[in-house]
């Protein structure tokens, strides 16, 4: 066997202990909240699972299920192609993105604070000089993640949906514009429902995070969680959508190598 | 004078449950005339189209005039009780468990005698009311009842074995967030239901008239969605053994036909909620009702679907959701069969357009869900199985048994 591969050293530093994988998935259930749009549009399907045979006569010996869902239902990937800015990109759908882009470092600006005391936070250019000012500028091509601990909330408060939709905490659009255009971003990640704010309907553009990432040919991470235990710098994140024809996102386990 | 219901008391766990037993029941074609009227609660007579002679029993030809056009006419339902008497053995193992049983001749002011099942405030020589009722085989009987209401009328034994009343029974509504829940609620609770489980899906999203259902005595609001198979199963589960009434209230409506619409996604969802709600119901709950049907005073009795009465005949403005109703009603009418062994009868409640938010560009008259439950608690307590509420429904009704190629081609235009 030839050990000249480096990723034997990944393999060796796992058993080791040098290196331990952080799981930033959640578990697909029928329960997960999936986003909620006015109900003359088109709406996300949920995860659903139906068995096909559990060791009985429809199969005596093994047990599987078949299950639905939408491209962008639980911890799931956007690709460009996903929002109409992205739409003409190359190589913009899961099954044309090159590979090697599903693996990339990650930093994490923590906002728990903030997004605890206001559900409709937003993070602005000065959160990432603060946040560059500590721990360094964020290198090109890697992911940038928000973390609000919005993960942690009960499923109502989580989506938190009132009369004037749903209020969860979300990039505001300089950020995001300061991210691709300045920055050289691979994706933006989230533990919210969407990778923008709950009220970015409202913003200009609508929905920034999807308007100038997928715009530019970046991607989106949504639905994370366990964000509170990976450094604010220094993890690589494995993030590798299903390869669905023309697929707009998928589902997916979103796997981060962090330091022991 | 009719003793009051009492509340059941719990169940005796130790005691085994006491299954359903069906009445006799072969019926011939011709009887199923009175069928028919039975499950829809009409009056009429067996009457011969030639000379309009009425009979009883039903007969293929005339008695009179020996014509073979026998059809169910218009007649008075009032007589006189000749003669009443009271079983006390029985061979047949249905009533055997329920005698004493009391039966009499009643003799019709439009000329037939019947031979009937008597309500317990009738005594010989009484005016009486007759009415073809649905029996615990799901086929029709002669019922005899005073001609003017007495107290507690509907709590007599007998009466109830043809009913499904609501009163101390357990009822499950299974949408909580479909426009008629919270009337539904509202109207069995008034009429005695001593509980009622409402389901909610997606809890996680608001449920504005959450204060509204729990100002209703004896509502409890449970996890269910009926587009999840888990779901519909983990409730049944926990409160299967205890829902004597299932009213199904599953609501998902779109405008729109096949060509008007893009793809299949909304069609699946249709059906999701609809077709395959009901599947997993009828699985998850079906067998369970079905054990329970002669489990005391608070039997598991009836199957509510709320249907559009556009199940029976498409409006092709509403063309995709017309064909997932129908899909529902024919599924409806499979599990009528499944469950009639169990004593449950599975009522089908067809109404037109709903004064609800889906139908807002829909021209009046149309159907307030206020008059749904009510025609949904009102057919319980009589023992119907198809009901039509309001104009728009006994409009389809009528002229689907008229000249249904007229009323497809109307429909169209």
């Amino acid at each position: 066997m030839s050990m000249t591969n480096p990723a034997f050293q990944l393999i060796g530093a796992l058993a080791s202990g040098q290196m331990r994988i952080i799981d930033l998935t959640h578990t697909l259930t029928p329960e997960f909240p999936t986003l909620v749009l006015p109900p003359e549009l088109g709406q996300c399907a949920p995860f659903r699972i139906e068995e096909v045979s559990r060791y009985d006569p429809r199969g005596p010996a093994w047990y599987w299920n078949n299950i639905s869902m939408s491209e962008h239902t639980g911890t799931h990937f956007d690709a460009p192609i996903h929002w109409v800015t992205g739409k003409d990109l190359p190589n913009n759908s899961v099954d044309t993105i090159p590979p090697e882009k599903f693996m990339a470092p990650a930093v994490v600006i923590d906002c728990s604070e903030a997004a605890a005391a206001d559900a409709d936070f937003e993070l602005r250019i000065s959160h990432i000089e603060a946040f560059e000012a500590a721990h360094g500028r964020i290198p090109a091509g890697c992911w940038v993640l928000l973390r609000t601990d919005w993960s942690k909330l009960p499923p109502a408060r989580y989506v938190n949906m009132r009369d004037d939709g749903a209020h969860t905490p979300g990039p505001a659009p300089e950020a995001v514009r300061f991210l691709v255009e300045e920055r050289d971003v691979l994706g933006f990640g989230t533990e919210t429902i969407g990778t923008d704010s709950g009220q970015a309907h409202h913003f200009n553009p609508p929905y920034p995070a999807h308007h100038f990432m997928h715009g530019k040919g970046r991607y989106g991470l949504q639905c994370l969680t366990n964000l509170d235990q990976l450094p604010p710098t220094g993890a690589i994140l494995f993030a590798a959508p299903l390869k669905i024809r023309q697929g707009s996102g998928s589902p997916l386990r979103v796997l981060a190598f962090v330091e022991g | 004078m009719t003793e009051p219901l009492s509340r059941p008391k719990r169940k005796n766990p130790l005691k085994r449950t006491r299954l359903p037993l069906s009445p006799q029941p072969m019926r011939s074609r011709a009887a199923h005339l009175l069928t028919q009227a039975a499950a829809e609660g009409r009056f009429g007579l067996p009457t011969c189209l030639a000379c309009g002679h009425h009979h009883y029993p039903p007969r293929d030809a005339c008695p009179k005039c020996l014509a073979a056009e026998i059809v169910m006419a218009p007649a008075s339902d009032l007589g006189q009780l000749a003669a009443a008497t009271s079983v006390e053995v029985a061979q047949d193992l249905y009533f055997r468990e329920r005698t004493p049983w009391r039966l009499g001749t009643v003799v019709l002011a439009a000329g037939p005698s019947v031979v009937a099942h008597l309500h317990g405030d009738c005594a010989e020589g009484d005016r009486v009311r007759l009415s073809w009722r649905l029996d615990r085989s799901g086929n029709a009987v002669a019922f005899a009842e005073p001609a003017v209401t007495t107290p507690n009328m509907s709590d007599d034994s007998q009466w109830r074995e043809m009913t499904n009343d609501p009163k101390f029974r357990r009822i499950l509504i299974t949408d909580g967030r479909s426009s008629l829940a919270l009337a539904l609620a509202k109207a069995l609770a008034q009429a005695g239901a001593s509980l009622i489980f409402v389901g909610l899906a997606d809890a996680w999203k608001p449920f504005p008239e959450m204060d509204a259902f729990k100002r209703i005595p004896g509502v409890e609001i449970l996890p269910l969605d009926l587009t999840d198979s888990d779901s519909v199963t983990e409730l049944a589960g926990e409160i299967g053994a205890r829902v004597d009434i299932l009213i199904n209230t599953a609501e998902h409506i779109r405008p729109g036909g096949l060509t008007e619409r893009t793809g299949v996604t909304l069609a699946r969802e249709e059906l999701e909620a609809g077709y395959l709600g009901l599947m997993r119901l009828a699985q998850a709950f079906g067998p369970v009702m079905k054990f329970r049907g002669a489990d005391g005073a608070n039997s598991a009795c009836a199957w509510v679907n709320l249907l559009s009465v556009y199940a029976l005949m498409s409006w092709p403005a509403y063309g995709v959701y017309s064909a997932a109703q129908a899909a529902v009603y024919a599924a409806a009418l499979s599990l009528r069969s499944e469950l009639r062994s169990g004593g449950v009868r599975v009522m089908n409640v067809f109404s037109g357009p709903l004064d609800t938010d889906w139908f807002q560009t829909v021209p009046p008259p149309k159907v307030a869900p206020a008059q749904v439950a009510r025609a949904v608690v009102d057919a319980l307590m009589k023992g119907i199985e198809d009901v039509f509420v309001g104009d728009v429904a006994e409009d389809i009704r009528a002229r689907l048994a008229k000249n249904p190629k007229a009323l497809e081609r109307e429909l169209g235009q």
